[in-house]
């Protein structure tokens, strides 16, 4: 088992044809991921990468029974694209594109709140299953088909983590990048509820960082409902408060969404603390082997 | 990206929003000329820079003639202004505000912000203004009212704050037009600090600040144009024309990394190696070989770095960007310092040949750990 997606996972890629789109397609089409298709507006009826273009997603969806989508139109068309996927009925929309303005972001939430989808990101890298289904932007050779969850608001320091359980022989069962963005989809909590139901993972790596309540809220999430071992990561306990460290949800401000608040909370809820983000992998397979 | 308090001021009031007669002045001879056609008995000059906390730092005098606005204008130009917002290092005075003077009967808080926990935008009102929020919210968090923003929430609010009768309707209307800004200009905060009651039973914006959201002003050319230079380190502003995200901090290992969360993770672990990052610096998903040499750099030329800590885990960024952004530095500045470099991911193995064949002196790091534990060592013996 794994969660979200497996290799029947039927994916489109809207914003297709672009550069982005193209490059990050083919290798998804290289990992082996259920690759449909895809959508940009004016170029229906072509052929890309050996697979159909069309003007919609709802084309899509029609025709090629597309149920999932990854989006990497630019800023100011996404959470368009985000909408159109969800009236599509598209049930996993995982958005790459990085800098949709907030307000905009506002409007896709309530927008899909009652509907059923699930949204990953924005700016985030997108889901994988190794040797499954890959989803994203992530590098796929690094992942190796295994025992532990990732679920993180990073992109690279997911990476990180990912290549550290490989090399200790536990691999992933899932991994997804929820997006570094203050208004996203997907949250900690909803990965937990995943991981912890899913038979094959059997322990999680969480990566926060700084800003937000998402690991507060995680931490309360842990101590009721979750049995399975949770190391984790929080990035920034460096960064100085009021300035946004690159991520637009990654800010200090008034004293709330520090580092120390997140680790202190997620330690009181029975998470695995670990301060040196190099040694994830090490921390988890002592946890295993001691279960 | 953040205005100035007369700048908010401006923005706001052209949504309704009744705010104090003002004129913004850069010498002193604006200041009292500012005053003289504001006319009136009393005025207040304010220091204009983008921190709170100015009225405890001295920043904001009550004058009562215009000899003694002409007194203030002259000692708060060109002073730095230290406060609870602005760090140690304070922040020069190089604007001010002339207002006149208001008989105020009572101070409100009112702030609009994105409520990430609700998502939506929400009202935050205590009747405790003009003091610090942060405090009045660990202190007595009941004299705050936090609500989504809606109709309803206006007239909430007002009864909160013991509004009645016309100020009540006033204080609605107030609100709505807040929200309308907010919504409008892509705002990512609205704050009034204090709102005011006249003594004439008129309410009024006394303070105002506004933040917007960085990603929506390719949409806002009008706010755009209220940056003001001065308030922003010019390094930083130098890197956002290369689409790069650089944050200027005090140690001495200079970091480029691809990621927000791993630029994070890197200045962690450096301070875990005993050293102190010199700045955060994620170089984006798609970043060219110019953006990269221009952070090469801006690393290069800080006489602070001692060392150089490059951490690329590649997804977007391909390697082969990277090392040919450090061919394109190394034309025109020095590579001063060692550079160790952990280059991991997309075309990673172009990246290295690159290098390896341009015959660069780099330290090459397995990985991120190590790649640290090099670089505090490299810095610590040079300096």
């Amino acid at each position: 088992m794994s969660v979200l997606v497996d290799r029947s996972t039927r994916v489109i890629c809207q914003g297709f044809t672009g550069r982005q789109g193209t490059f990050h397609s083919e290798q998804m089409i290289a990992y082996g991921t259920n690759f449909v298709g895809g959508v940009t507006p004016g170029k229906g009826g072509q052929t890309h990468l050996d697979r159909p273009v069309f003007n919609t997603v709802a084309e899509a969806v029609a025709q090629e029974g597309a149920e999932a989508s990854v989006i990497y139109v630019p800023a100011r068309f996404a959470a368009d694209a985000i909408i159109e996927a969800a009236n599509a009925g598209i049930r996993l929309i995982v958005c790459i594109t990085e800098g949709i303005p907030t307000l905009d972001m506002l409007k896709v939430k309530t927008h899909i709140r009652d509907m059923d989808c699930t949204l990953i990101g924005p700016n985030c890298p997108g889901i994988i299953t190794p040797d499954e289904c890959k989803i994203g932007i992530m590098p796929g050779h690094i992942h190796l088909r295994g025992r532990v969850g990732v679920i993180s608001r990073s992109g690279t320091l997911t990476y990180e983590a990912v290549a550290q359980l490989t090399e200790t022989g536990l691999g992933q069962s899932t991994c997804i990048g929820m997006g570094g963005d203050p208004i996203h989809g997907l949250d900690f909590v909803d990965a937990l509820r995943l991981f912890e139901a899913d038979d094959e993972t059997e322990g999680v790596v969480l990566i926060g960082e700084i800003g937000g309540s998402d690991e507060e809220e995680a931490a309360a999430y842990i101590r009721e409902h979750v049995t399975k071992p949770v190391v984790a990561f929080i990035a920034g306990a460096t960064a100085p408060k009021g300035k946004r460290m690159g991520h637009a949800g990654a800010i200090i401000s008034g004293g709330t969404g520090t580092a120390e608040a997140k680790f202190a909370a997620l330690e009181a809820a029975g998470a695995y603390i670990e301060r040196n983000p190099t040694l994830l992998g090490r921390r988890m397979a002592e946890l295993l082997a001691a279960s | 990206m953040n205005i100035h308090e007369y700048q908010a001021k401006a923005v706001l009031k052209g949504f309704g929003v009744p705010v104090p007669e003002g004129a913004p002045a850069f010498s002193c001879e604006e200041a009292v000329r500012a005053a003289r056609s504001l006319g009136g008995e009393s005025w207040v000059v304010k220091a204009q820079i983008h921190a709170g906390g100015r009225g405890k730092a001295g920043g904001v005098r009550l004058c009562h003639s215009l000899d003694e606005v002409k007194e203030a204008a002259e000692s708060l130009l060109g002073t730095t202004l230290v406060t609870h917002q602005t760090g140690p290092a304070g922040k020069q005075v190089r604007r001010l505000y002339v207002e006149q003077g208001l008989d105020i009967a009572r101070e409100f808080y009112l702030a609009l912000l994105v409520d990430r926990q609700q998502e939506c935008i929400s009202f935050m009102a205590s009747p405790d203004g003009g003091m610090d929020i942060e405090q009045v919210a660990a202190d007595t968090p009941e004299r705050i009212l936090h609500r989504p923003a809606g109709n309803k929430t206006a007239a909430e609010m007002a009864a909160f704050l013991g509004l009645e009768g016309a100020q009540a309707a006033a204080f609605i209307k107030l609100a709505g037009e807040l929200h309308t800004a907010f919504q409008e200009k892509d705002a990512s905060l609205i704050e009034l600090n204090p709102l005011v009651l006249t003594g004439e039973g008129r309410l009024i914006a006394l303070d105002a600040k506004m933040a917007f959201d960085d990603n929506a002003l390719y949409r806002q050319p009008d706010i755009v144009a209220l940056r003001d230079p001065d308030e922003e380190d010019p390094r930083e502003t130098e890197a956002a024309q290369y689409g790069l995200n650089f944050i200027q901090l005090d140690g001495n290992i200079g970091c480029m990394v691809n990621g927000a969360g791993l630029a994070m993770a890197t200045m962690d672990i450096i301070q875990l190696k005993g050293e102190k990052p010199a700045n955060f610096l994620d170089v984006g998903g798609g970043v060219t070989v110019e953006a990269v040499t221009e952070a090469f750099r801006l690393l290069f030329t800080d006489d602070r770095v001692k060392a150089v800590l490059v951490n690329i885990f590649g997804g977007i960024v391909r390697c082969d960007i990277i090392a040919g952004g450090l061919l394109g530095a190394v034309k025109t500045h020095e590579m001063r310092v060692p550079v160790v470099m952990r280059l991991v991911g997309t075309h990673e193995d172009e990246g290295r040949k690159l290098i390896r064949d341009a015959e660069l002196d780099v330290r090459w790091a397995h990985d991120l750990d190590e790649a640290a534990a090099m670089a505090a060592a490299a810095a610590r013996s040079a300096s």
